[in-house]
Protein backbone atom coordinates (compact mmCIF):
# COMPACT_ATOMS: atom_id res chain seq x y z
CA UNK A 1 0.00 0.00 0.00
CA UNK A 2 0.80 3.06 -0.77
CA UNK A 3 0.74 6.66 -0.57
CA UNK A 4 1.92 9.53 -2.78
CA UNK A 5 1.56 13.24 -2.25
CA UNK A 6 1.51 15.55 -5.35
CA UNK A 7 3.34 19.13 -5.34
CA UNK A 8 1.79 21.77 -3.32
CA UNK A 9 2.75 24.42 -6.02
CA UNK A 10 0.70 22.25 -8.54
CA UNK A 11 -3.10 23.16 -9.80
CA UNK A 12 -5.20 21.17 -11.05
CA UNK A 13 -8.23 22.75 -12.92
CA UNK A 14 -11.64 21.09 -13.74
CA UNK A 15 -10.96 20.63 -17.44
CA UNK A 16 -8.12 18.77 -16.34
CA UNK A 17 -5.11 21.33 -16.78
CA UNK A 18 -2.31 21.36 -14.48
CA UNK A 19 0.07 24.16 -13.82
CA UNK A 20 3.24 23.66 -11.56
CA UNK A 21 3.99 27.03 -10.30
CA UNK A 22 7.54 26.27 -9.50
CA UNK A 23 8.55 25.34 -12.77
CA UNK A 24 5.96 27.07 -15.00
CA UNK A 25 5.85 23.98 -16.81
CA UNK A 26 1.79 22.71 -17.95
CA UNK A 27 0.34 19.08 -18.38
CA UNK A 28 -3.32 17.86 -19.14
CA UNK A 29 -4.77 14.94 -18.00
CA UNK A 30 -7.61 12.96 -19.05
CA UNK A 31 -10.47 12.07 -16.48
CA UNK A 32 -9.14 8.98 -14.69
CA UNK A 33 -6.10 10.94 -14.72
CA UNK A 34 -7.61 13.85 -13.01
CA UNK A 35 -9.62 11.73 -10.60
CA UNK A 36 -6.45 9.78 -9.76
CA UNK A 37 -4.30 13.32 -8.77
CA UNK A 38 -7.63 14.30 -6.87
CA UNK A 39 -7.27 10.84 -5.22
CA UNK A 40 -3.88 11.27 -4.31
CA UNK A 41 -4.76 15.15 -3.33
CA UNK A 42 -7.37 13.89 -0.70
CA UNK A 43 -4.40 11.75 0.91
CA UNK A 44 -6.14 8.41 -0.49
CA UNK A 45 -3.70 5.56 -0.50
CA UNK A 46 -3.09 3.59 -3.81
CA UNK A 47 -5.39 0.92 -3.26
CA UNK A 48 -8.55 3.34 -1.95
CA UNK A 49 -7.98 5.13 -5.69
CA UNK A 50 -8.27 2.10 -7.58
CA UNK A 51 -11.16 0.44 -5.60
CA UNK A 52 -13.04 4.00 -6.02
CA UNK A 53 -12.12 4.06 -9.90
CA UNK A 54 -13.45 -0.22 -10.16
CA UNK A 55 -16.40 1.05 -8.39
CA UNK A 56 -17.41 4.01 -11.06
CA UNK A 57 -15.80 2.68 -14.35
CA UNK A 58 -16.19 -0.46 -16.08
CA UNK A 59 -12.61 -2.32 -15.80
CA UNK A 60 -11.15 -4.85 -14.31
CA UNK A 61 -8.68 -4.20 -11.32
CA UNK A 62 -5.80 -6.36 -12.98
CA UNK A 63 -5.78 -3.74 -15.86
CA UNK A 64 -6.44 -0.77 -14.13
CA UNK A 65 -3.91 -1.50 -11.45
CA UNK A 66 -0.80 -1.85 -14.75
CA UNK A 67 -2.39 1.25 -16.16
CA UNK A 68 -2.54 3.13 -12.91
CA UNK A 69 1.06 1.84 -12.07
CA UNK A 70 2.19 3.07 -15.50
CA UNK A 71 0.49 6.33 -14.80
CA UNK A 72 2.02 7.09 -11.41
CA UNK A 73 5.55 6.28 -13.43
CA UNK A 74 4.53 9.21 -15.68
CA UNK A 75 3.92 11.31 -12.82
CA UNK A 76 6.99 10.69 -11.57
CA UNK A 77 9.17 11.20 -14.20
CA UNK A 78 7.35 15.39 -13.89
CA UNK A 79 8.08 15.43 -10.53
CA UNK A 80 3.88 15.33 -10.10
CA UNK A 81 4.18 12.61 -7.85
CA UNK A 82 6.50 11.73 -4.63
CA UNK A 83 6.16 8.65 -2.27
CA UNK B 1 -27.55 -3.58 -16.95
CA UNK B 2 -24.31 -1.86 -16.87
CA UNK B 3 -24.36 1.45 -15.10
CA UNK B 4 -20.51 2.16 -14.96
CA UNK B 5 -18.86 4.72 -16.74
CA UNK B 6 -17.02 4.00 -19.86
CA UNK B 7 -12.82 3.46 -18.69
CA UNK B 8 -10.23 4.95 -20.78
CA UNK B 9 -6.97 5.27 -19.59
CA UNK B 10 -4.93 7.16 -17.46
CA UNK B 11 -3.45 9.58 -19.78
CA UNK B 12 -1.06 12.87 -19.17
CA UNK B 13 0.61 14.81 -21.96
CA UNK B 14 3.32 18.06 -21.33
CA UNK B 15 3.22 20.93 -22.76
CA UNK B 16 6.09 22.04 -25.10
CA UNK B 17 6.02 25.87 -25.87
CA UNK B 18 7.84 26.11 -29.72
CA UNK B 19 7.70 22.68 -30.74
CA UNK B 20 4.99 22.90 -32.94
CA UNK B 21 5.43 23.06 -36.83
CA UNK B 22 2.80 24.38 -39.14
CA UNK B 23 1.83 20.72 -40.00
CA UNK B 24 0.86 20.06 -36.16
CA UNK B 25 1.29 16.24 -34.97
CA UNK B 26 -1.91 13.53 -35.17
CA UNK B 27 -2.98 12.63 -31.97
CA UNK B 28 -5.80 10.57 -32.83
CA UNK B 29 -4.70 7.17 -34.65
CA UNK B 30 -7.15 5.51 -36.41
CA UNK B 31 -7.35 1.53 -36.42
CA UNK B 32 -6.52 -0.75 -39.32
CA UNK B 33 -9.47 -3.18 -38.58
CA UNK B 34 -10.08 -5.16 -41.89
CA UNK B 35 -7.92 -6.12 -45.18
CA UNK B 36 -10.35 -6.70 -48.20
CA UNK B 37 -13.68 -7.06 -45.57
CA UNK B 38 -11.15 -10.06 -43.87
CA UNK B 39 -10.88 -9.21 -40.09
CA UNK B 40 -7.14 -9.02 -39.19
CA UNK B 41 -7.92 -11.29 -36.04
CA UNK B 42 -10.07 -13.72 -37.69
CA UNK B 43 -6.58 -14.09 -39.89
CA UNK B 44 -4.06 -14.46 -37.10
CA UNK B 45 -6.77 -16.72 -35.35
CA UNK B 46 -6.39 -18.94 -38.36
CA UNK B 47 -2.89 -18.49 -39.72
CA UNK B 48 -1.21 -17.39 -36.58
CA UNK B 49 0.93 -14.51 -36.10
CA UNK B 50 2.69 -12.67 -37.18
CA UNK B 51 1.45 -13.00 -40.61
CA UNK B 52 1.79 -11.21 -44.35
CA UNK B 53 -1.10 -10.32 -45.89
CA UNK B 54 -0.60 -10.06 -49.47
CA UNK B 55 -3.69 -8.34 -52.17
CA UNK B 56 -4.22 -10.26 -55.70
CA UNK B 57 -6.61 -7.06 -56.66
CA UNK B 58 -3.64 -5.04 -55.49
CA UNK B 59 -1.11 -6.34 -57.55
CA UNK B 60 -3.30 -6.49 -60.38
CA UNK B 61 -4.38 -3.05 -60.31
CA UNK B 62 -0.94 -1.64 -59.25
CA UNK B 63 0.60 -3.79 -63.04
CA UNK B 64 -2.47 -2.85 -65.09
CA UNK B 65 -2.27 0.63 -63.99
CA UNK B 66 1.41 1.17 -64.62
CA UNK B 67 1.53 -0.23 -67.71
CA UNK B 68 -1.16 2.14 -68.74
CA UNK B 69 0.68 4.92 -67.74
CA UNK B 70 3.67 4.26 -69.61
CA UNK B 71 2.01 2.93 -72.71
CA UNK B 72 -0.03 6.13 -73.02
CA UNK B 73 3.75 8.01 -73.05
CA UNK B 74 5.49 5.60 -75.36
CA UNK B 75 4.43 3.54 -78.27
CA UNK B 76 6.29 0.31 -77.00
CA UNK B 77 6.52 -1.16 -73.69
CA UNK B 78 7.66 -4.64 -71.84
CA UNK B 79 7.69 -4.77 -67.75
CA UNK B 80 10.06 -7.53 -66.32
CA UNK B 81 8.86 -8.54 -62.91
CA UNK B 82 11.94 -8.08 -60.26
CA UNK B 83 12.22 -11.08 -58.88
CA UNK B 84 14.44 -10.17 -56.08
CA UNK B 85 11.87 -7.69 -54.80
CA UNK B 86 9.69 -10.81 -53.99
CA UNK B 87 10.05 -14.04 -55.45
CA UNK B 88 7.11 -16.02 -54.13
CA UNK B 89 5.13 -17.81 -56.63
CA UNK B 90 2.20 -17.07 -56.21
CA UNK B 91 3.42 -13.05 -56.46
CA UNK B 92 5.51 -13.68 -59.40
CA UNK B 93 2.91 -15.82 -61.49
CA UNK B 94 0.28 -12.86 -61.09
CA UNK B 95 2.53 -10.19 -62.61
CA UNK B 96 3.65 -12.97 -65.66
CA UNK B 97 -0.74 -13.29 -66.05
CA UNK B 98 -0.29 -9.36 -66.31
CA UNK B 99 1.99 -9.64 -69.34
CA UNK B 100 5.10 -8.89 -67.48
CA UNK B 101 8.18 -11.35 -68.25
CA UNK B 102 10.64 -11.98 -65.19
CA UNK B 103 13.87 -10.13 -64.63
CA UNK B 104 16.34 -12.45 -62.42
CA UNK B 105 19.65 -12.00 -60.92
CA UNK B 106 20.96 -15.60 -60.17
CA UNK B 107 20.72 -18.71 -61.09
CA UNK B 108 17.86 -19.97 -58.54
CA UNK B 109 15.71 -17.07 -59.74
CA UNK B 110 16.37 -17.97 -63.54
CA UNK B 111 15.23 -21.69 -62.90
CA UNK B 112 12.04 -20.39 -61.16
CA UNK B 113 10.98 -18.42 -63.53
CA UNK B 114 11.36 -21.34 -65.82
CA UNK B 115 9.51 -23.36 -63.45
CA UNK B 116 6.75 -20.76 -63.49
CA UNK B 117 6.73 -21.06 -67.48
CA UNK B 118 8.14 -18.28 -68.38
CA UNK B 119 10.47 -18.68 -72.01
CA UNK B 120 14.55 -18.14 -71.86
CA UNK B 121 13.85 -14.72 -74.38
CA UNK B 122 11.36 -13.86 -71.83
CA UNK B 123 14.02 -13.42 -69.03
CA UNK B 124 16.07 -11.12 -68.56
CA UNK B 125 19.40 -12.30 -66.81
CA UNK B 126 20.90 -9.53 -64.74
CA UNK B 127 23.39 -9.03 -62.17
CA UNK B 128 27.11 -9.28 -61.12
CA UNK B 129 27.12 -13.00 -60.54
CA UNK B 130 26.37 -15.45 -63.36
CA UNK B 131 27.99 -19.29 -63.03
CA UNK B 132 29.21 -20.27 -66.54
CA UNK B 133 26.63 -23.16 -66.11
CA UNK B 134 23.83 -20.91 -65.83
CA UNK B 135 25.17 -18.94 -68.99
CA UNK B 136 24.94 -21.87 -70.66
CA UNK B 137 21.72 -22.23 -70.22
CA UNK B 138 20.63 -18.88 -71.03
CA UNK B 139 22.44 -18.78 -74.26
CA UNK B 140 20.83 -22.30 -75.19
CA UNK B 141 17.19 -20.49 -73.95
CA UNK B 142 18.12 -17.33 -75.24
CA UNK B 143 17.64 -15.51 -72.97
CA UNK B 144 18.27 -11.79 -72.54
CA UNK B 145 21.94 -11.76 -70.83
CA UNK B 146 23.06 -8.05 -69.44
CA UNK B 147 26.88 -7.84 -69.41
CA UNK B 148 27.99 -6.88 -65.94
CA UNK B 149 31.61 -6.63 -66.28
CA UNK B 150 34.56 -7.91 -68.77
CA UNK B 151 34.97 -10.82 -67.07
CA UNK B 152 31.58 -11.99 -67.72
CA UNK B 153 32.05 -10.13 -71.19
CA UNK B 154 34.94 -12.81 -72.11
CA UNK B 155 33.00 -15.60 -70.52
CA UNK B 156 30.51 -15.28 -72.88
CA UNK B 157 32.93 -15.23 -75.76
CA UNK B 158 34.25 -18.17 -74.78
CA UNK B 159 31.37 -19.78 -74.56
CA UNK B 160 29.43 -19.16 -77.44
CA UNK B 161 32.69 -20.25 -79.55
CA UNK B 162 32.87 -23.33 -77.63
CA UNK B 163 28.62 -24.11 -78.02
CA UNK B 164 28.86 -22.43 -81.59
CA UNK B 165 25.89 -20.74 -80.67
CA UNK B 166 24.98 -17.01 -80.35
CA UNK B 167 23.91 -14.88 -77.46
CA UNK B 168 21.84 -12.26 -77.11
CA UNK B 169 23.16 -9.79 -74.86
CA UNK B 170 22.99 -6.13 -73.73
CA UNK B 171 25.20 -4.02 -71.47
CA UNK B 172 24.45 -2.93 -68.22
CA UNK B 173 25.60 0.82 -68.38
CA UNK B 174 25.89 3.38 -65.29
CA UNK B 175 26.29 6.96 -65.51
CA UNK B 176 26.12 10.73 -63.82
CA UNK B 177 22.58 10.78 -63.14
CA UNK B 178 23.14 13.78 -60.86
CA UNK B 179 21.91 12.04 -57.89
CA UNK B 180 23.98 10.15 -54.71
CA UNK B 181 24.94 7.85 -54.13
CA UNK B 182 25.97 7.25 -57.59
CA UNK B 183 25.82 3.83 -58.83
CA UNK B 184 29.17 3.17 -60.39
CA UNK B 185 29.50 -0.64 -59.29
CA UNK B 186 27.34 -2.14 -61.54
CA UNK B 187 27.82 -2.15 -65.28
CA UNK B 188 30.58 -0.46 -67.51
CA UNK B 189 30.52 3.51 -67.48
CA UNK B 190 28.92 5.97 -69.73
CA UNK B 191 31.26 8.97 -69.18
CA UNK B 192 34.67 7.47 -69.49
CA UNK B 193 34.34 5.39 -71.96
CA UNK B 194 33.92 1.68 -70.95
CA UNK B 195 30.77 1.13 -72.48
CA UNK B 196 31.88 2.16 -75.53
CA UNK B 197 34.72 -0.16 -75.12
CA UNK B 198 32.30 -3.21 -73.70
CA UNK B 199 30.05 -2.74 -77.03
CA UNK B 200 33.06 -2.87 -79.42
CA UNK B 201 34.33 -5.96 -77.76
CA UNK B 202 30.92 -7.16 -78.48
CA UNK B 203 30.21 -5.78 -82.28
CA UNK B 204 33.74 -7.87 -83.08
CA UNK B 205 32.34 -11.10 -82.15
CA UNK B 206 30.50 -13.27 -84.70
CA UNK B 207 28.58 -15.07 -81.85
CA UNK B 208 27.24 -12.18 -79.55
CA UNK B 209 24.18 -10.47 -80.81
CA UNK B 210 24.05 -6.56 -79.54
CA UNK B 211 19.95 -6.46 -78.83
CA UNK B 212 19.97 -3.86 -76.36
CA UNK B 213 21.11 -1.49 -73.28
CA UNK B 214 20.50 -0.89 -69.87
CA UNK B 215 20.54 1.21 -66.64
CA UNK B 216 19.68 0.61 -63.47
CA UNK B 217 20.44 4.31 -61.78
CA UNK B 218 19.94 3.54 -58.23
CA UNK B 219 16.67 2.72 -55.37
CA UNK B 220 13.98 4.96 -54.02
CA UNK B 221 14.75 7.42 -56.66
CA UNK B 222 12.75 10.19 -55.54
CA UNK B 223 14.41 13.03 -58.14
CA UNK B 224 12.44 11.66 -61.45
CA UNK B 225 14.29 14.30 -63.52
CA UNK B 226 16.99 11.84 -63.05
CA UNK B 227 15.53 9.39 -64.67
CA UNK B 228 15.38 11.96 -67.79
CA UNK B 229 18.91 11.83 -67.89
CA UNK B 230 19.48 8.43 -68.11
CA UNK B 231 17.10 7.50 -70.66
CA UNK B 232 18.38 10.38 -73.06
CA UNK B 233 22.02 9.06 -71.90
CA UNK B 234 21.29 5.96 -73.57
CA UNK B 235 19.67 6.95 -76.05
CA UNK B 236 22.42 8.88 -77.27
CA UNK B 237 24.64 5.52 -76.38
CA UNK B 238 21.96 3.78 -78.95
CA UNK B 239 22.60 6.53 -81.86
CA UNK B 240 26.35 6.05 -81.50
CA UNK B 241 26.15 1.87 -82.26
CA UNK B 242 23.97 3.03 -85.25
CA UNK B 243 26.43 5.07 -86.53
CA UNK B 244 29.52 3.11 -85.69
CA UNK B 245 27.97 -0.04 -86.61
CA UNK B 246 24.44 -0.06 -88.21
CA UNK B 247 22.71 -1.85 -85.27
CA UNK B 248 19.45 -0.90 -84.76
CA UNK B 249 18.63 -2.49 -80.75
CA UNK B 250 15.37 -4.23 -79.65
CA UNK B 251 15.54 -2.36 -76.43
CA UNK B 252 16.34 0.05 -74.11
CA UNK B 253 16.10 -1.07 -70.30
CA UNK B 254 15.84 1.67 -67.90
CA UNK B 255 15.62 -1.15 -64.80
CA UNK B 256 13.66 -0.32 -61.79
CA UNK B 257 14.05 1.92 -58.39
CA UNK B 258 10.76 4.36 -57.92
CA UNK B 259 10.33 5.00 -54.58
CA UNK B 260 6.93 3.46 -53.22
CA UNK B 261 4.74 5.08 -50.51
CA UNK B 262 7.08 4.47 -47.71
CA UNK B 263 8.95 7.13 -46.15
CA UNK B 264 12.33 7.08 -45.07
CA UNK B 265 14.33 7.35 -42.01
CA UNK B 266 15.52 10.69 -41.37
CA UNK B 267 12.68 11.88 -43.65
CA UNK B 268 10.94 14.91 -42.26
CA UNK B 269 7.79 15.50 -44.58
CA UNK B 270 5.89 11.96 -45.13
CA UNK B 271 6.46 9.77 -48.68
CA UNK B 272 3.57 10.92 -49.62
CA UNK B 273 4.70 14.47 -50.38
CA UNK B 274 8.00 13.73 -51.73
CA UNK B 275 7.74 11.06 -53.49
CA UNK B 276 6.96 11.23 -57.19
CA UNK B 277 4.35 9.48 -58.86
CA UNK B 278 4.41 6.88 -61.33
CA UNK B 279 3.05 9.30 -64.42
CA UNK B 280 6.21 11.67 -63.21
CA UNK B 281 8.85 8.81 -63.70
CA UNK B 282 6.73 8.17 -66.72
CA UNK B 283 7.30 11.44 -68.11
CA UNK B 284 10.79 11.77 -67.60
CA UNK B 285 11.31 8.23 -68.80
CA UNK B 286 9.35 9.01 -71.74
CA UNK B 287 10.49 12.70 -72.64
CA UNK B 288 14.34 11.47 -71.95
CA UNK B 289 14.35 8.98 -74.91
CA UNK B 290 11.77 10.63 -77.58
CA UNK B 291 13.47 14.01 -77.37
CA UNK B 292 16.90 12.38 -78.45
CA UNK B 293 15.61 11.30 -82.02
CA UNK B 294 16.74 7.42 -82.59
CA UNK B 295 18.44 6.97 -85.53
CA UNK B 296 17.94 3.52 -85.80
CA UNK B 297 15.78 1.80 -88.06
CA UNK B 298 12.91 1.32 -85.36
CA UNK B 299 12.54 2.33 -82.06
CA UNK B 300 13.88 0.30 -79.16
CA UNK B 301 11.06 -1.32 -76.87
CA UNK B 302 11.60 0.39 -73.03
CA UNK B 303 11.87 -1.94 -70.44
CA UNK B 304 11.12 -1.69 -67.29
CA UNK B 305 11.75 -3.77 -63.95
CA UNK B 306 9.83 -1.92 -61.69
CA UNK B 307 9.56 -3.70 -58.75
CA UNK B 308 9.06 -1.80 -55.37
CA UNK B 309 6.51 0.63 -56.52
CA UNK B 310 4.71 -2.28 -57.80
CA UNK B 311 4.01 -4.78 -54.73
CA UNK B 312 5.28 -2.69 -51.72
CA UNK B 313 1.39 -1.48 -51.09
CA UNK B 314 0.22 -4.85 -51.89
CA UNK B 315 1.25 -6.60 -48.67
CA UNK B 316 0.62 -6.04 -44.59
CA UNK B 317 2.59 -7.24 -41.99
CA UNK B 318 0.26 -8.04 -38.64
CA UNK B 319 1.81 -8.82 -35.59
CA UNK B 320 0.45 -9.30 -31.71
CA UNK B 321 1.58 -7.39 -28.80
CA UNK B 322 3.42 -9.44 -26.23
CA UNK B 323 4.39 -6.85 -23.51
CA UNK B 324 4.04 -3.12 -22.94
CA UNK B 325 7.82 -1.21 -20.91
CA UNK B 326 8.86 1.90 -20.00
CA UNK B 327 12.12 3.07 -20.97
CA UNK B 328 14.40 4.24 -18.82
CA UNK B 329 13.81 7.59 -20.27
CA UNK B 330 9.76 7.36 -19.84
CA UNK B 331 9.36 6.73 -23.08
CA UNK B 332 6.37 3.92 -23.45
CA UNK B 333 7.84 1.27 -25.53
CA UNK B 334 5.88 -1.87 -27.43
CA UNK B 335 7.08 -5.20 -27.98
CA UNK B 336 5.79 -7.53 -30.65
CA UNK B 337 6.16 -10.53 -32.26
CA UNK B 338 7.52 -9.55 -35.41
CA UNK B 339 11.27 -8.04 -35.36
CA UNK B 340 13.72 -6.71 -38.02
CA UNK B 341 13.87 -10.40 -39.01
CA UNK B 342 11.02 -10.31 -40.67
CA UNK B 343 10.51 -6.58 -41.52
CA UNK B 344 14.05 -6.48 -42.92
CA UNK B 345 12.75 -2.47 -44.37
CA UNK B 346 12.57 -1.13 -40.98
CA UNK B 347 16.49 -0.78 -40.93
CA UNK B 348 15.78 2.53 -43.64
CA UNK B 349 12.28 3.11 -43.62
CA UNK B 350 9.50 4.61 -41.13
CA UNK B 351 6.61 2.29 -41.68
CA UNK B 352 3.09 3.13 -41.60
CA UNK B 353 1.86 1.11 -38.46
CA UNK B 354 -1.59 0.95 -37.30
CA UNK B 355 -3.58 -0.47 -34.35
CA UNK B 356 -6.23 -3.21 -35.76
CA UNK B 357 -8.53 -2.45 -32.72
CA UNK B 358 -10.33 0.42 -31.68
CA UNK B 359 -8.03 2.05 -28.68
CA UNK B 360 -7.65 5.17 -26.74
CA UNK B 361 -8.23 8.78 -28.32
CA UNK B 362 -4.82 9.70 -26.81
CA UNK B 363 -1.61 8.66 -28.57
CA UNK B 364 1.91 8.71 -26.86
CA UNK B 365 5.46 8.97 -28.17
CA UNK B 366 6.25 4.65 -28.51
CA UNK B 367 8.99 3.00 -29.40
CA UNK B 368 8.07 -0.21 -31.28
CA UNK B 369 10.53 -3.09 -30.71
CA UNK B 370 10.58 -7.01 -32.23
CA UNK B 371 10.81 -9.66 -30.09
CA UNK B 372 14.40 -10.91 -30.74
CA UNK B 373 17.05 -10.68 -27.93
CA UNK B 374 19.04 -8.52 -29.58
CA UNK B 375 19.07 -4.51 -29.12
CA UNK B 376 18.89 -3.42 -32.89
CA UNK B 377 15.52 -5.37 -33.34
CA UNK B 378 13.93 -1.69 -33.15
CA UNK B 379 11.05 -1.46 -35.44
CA UNK B 380 10.60 2.38 -34.95
CA UNK B 381 12.24 4.37 -32.35
CA UNK B 382 9.28 6.50 -31.58
CA UNK B 383 6.06 7.14 -33.12
CA UNK B 384 2.37 8.53 -31.87
CA UNK B 385 0.97 5.55 -31.22
CA UNK B 386 -2.41 4.62 -28.50
CA UNK B 387 -1.60 2.78 -25.52
CA UNK B 388 -2.29 -1.46 -27.02
CA UNK B 389 -3.12 -4.48 -24.48
CA UNK B 390 -0.76 -7.65 -24.52
CA UNK B 391 -2.48 -9.65 -27.34
CA UNK B 392 -3.88 -6.81 -29.09
CA UNK B 393 -3.11 -6.81 -32.86
CA UNK B 394 -0.79 -4.28 -34.67
CA UNK B 395 -0.48 -3.90 -38.30
CA UNK B 396 2.59 -2.34 -40.51
CA UNK B 397 2.00 -1.81 -44.26
CA UNK B 398 3.98 -0.95 -47.42
CA UNK B 399 5.76 -4.17 -46.90
CA UNK B 400 5.42 -6.02 -50.23
CA UNK B 401 8.98 -5.54 -51.47
CA UNK B 402 12.34 -7.35 -50.11
CA UNK B 403 10.60 -7.89 -46.55
CA UNK B 404 9.78 -11.37 -48.11
CA UNK B 405 13.05 -12.03 -49.56
CA UNK B 406 15.58 -10.55 -47.57
CA UNK B 407 13.49 -11.99 -44.73
CA UNK B 408 16.23 -13.92 -41.89
CA UNK B 409 15.69 -17.05 -40.17
CA UNK B 410 17.11 -15.66 -37.13
CA UNK B 411 15.71 -16.98 -33.40
CA UNK B 412 12.29 -17.27 -34.96
CA UNK B 413 10.78 -19.37 -38.04
CA UNK B 414 9.57 -17.44 -40.73
CA UNK B 415 5.50 -17.11 -40.64
CA UNK B 416 3.06 -17.97 -43.13
CA UNK B 417 2.29 -15.82 -45.62
CA UNK B 418 -1.50 -15.56 -47.29
CA UNK B 419 -3.22 -13.77 -50.33
CA UNK B 420 -6.53 -12.79 -50.62
CA UNK B 421 -7.84 -13.59 -53.87
CA UNK B 422 -9.65 -11.67 -56.13
CA UNK B 423 -12.69 -13.78 -55.28
CA UNK B 424 -12.23 -12.94 -51.61
CA UNK B 425 -10.55 -16.29 -50.83
CA UNK B 426 -7.76 -16.70 -48.54
CA UNK B 427 -4.72 -19.01 -49.55
CA UNK B 428 -1.53 -19.86 -47.97
CA UNK B 429 1.06 -19.34 -50.21
CA UNK B 430 4.21 -19.84 -48.25
CA UNK B 431 3.84 -22.07 -45.04
CA UNK B 432 5.27 -20.96 -41.75
CA UNK B 433 8.88 -22.70 -41.06
CA UNK B 434 9.07 -25.54 -38.48
CA UNK B 435 12.32 -26.73 -36.36
CA UNK B 436 11.84 -30.01 -39.35
CA UNK B 437 12.49 -27.10 -42.36
CA UNK B 438 15.37 -25.86 -40.08
CA UNK B 439 16.76 -29.58 -39.13
CA UNK B 440 16.70 -30.55 -42.83
CA UNK B 441 19.65 -28.83 -43.85
CA UNK B 442 21.68 -30.05 -40.89
CA UNK B 443 24.02 -32.82 -40.74
CA UNK B 444 25.61 -34.04 -37.44
CA UNK B 445 28.82 -35.75 -37.52
CA UNK B 446 28.63 -39.43 -36.32
CA UNK B 447 31.81 -38.64 -34.21
CA UNK B 448 29.46 -36.17 -32.05
CA UNK B 449 26.72 -38.34 -31.51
Amino acid sequence: MNKYRIPENLAISDSGFLFLASTGETFSVNEIGKEILKGIQLHKTDEEIINDLLNDYDIDKQSLQKDFDDFILQLQKNNLALL
Amino acid sequence: MNTKNKYERPVINKFYSGMMNKFGSQTIASPLKEIEGKRLNDLTDKFGSPLFVLSEKKIRQNQKSAIRIFKTRYPKVQFAWSYKTNYLNAVCKIFHQEGSWAEVVSEFEYEKAKLLGVRGENIIYNGPEKSRESLITAIKDRAKIHIDHFDELYDLIELTDELKLKARVAIRVNMDVGIFPKWDRFGFNFENGEAHQAIRRITAQKNLELIGLHTHIGTYITYAESYKVAASKLMNLANWIYDEYKITIDYIDMGGGFASLNTLKGQYLPAEQTVPSLDQYADAIANGLLEVRYKGEELPTLYLETGRALIDDAAYLISTVIANKRLSDGTRALIIDAGINFLFTSFWYKHKISQATEADAHTENTAIYGPLCMNIDCINEGMNFPAMKKGEKIVMEYVGAYNMTQWLQFIKMRPNIIMIMNDGSIELVRKAETLNYLLEQELLPLKLT
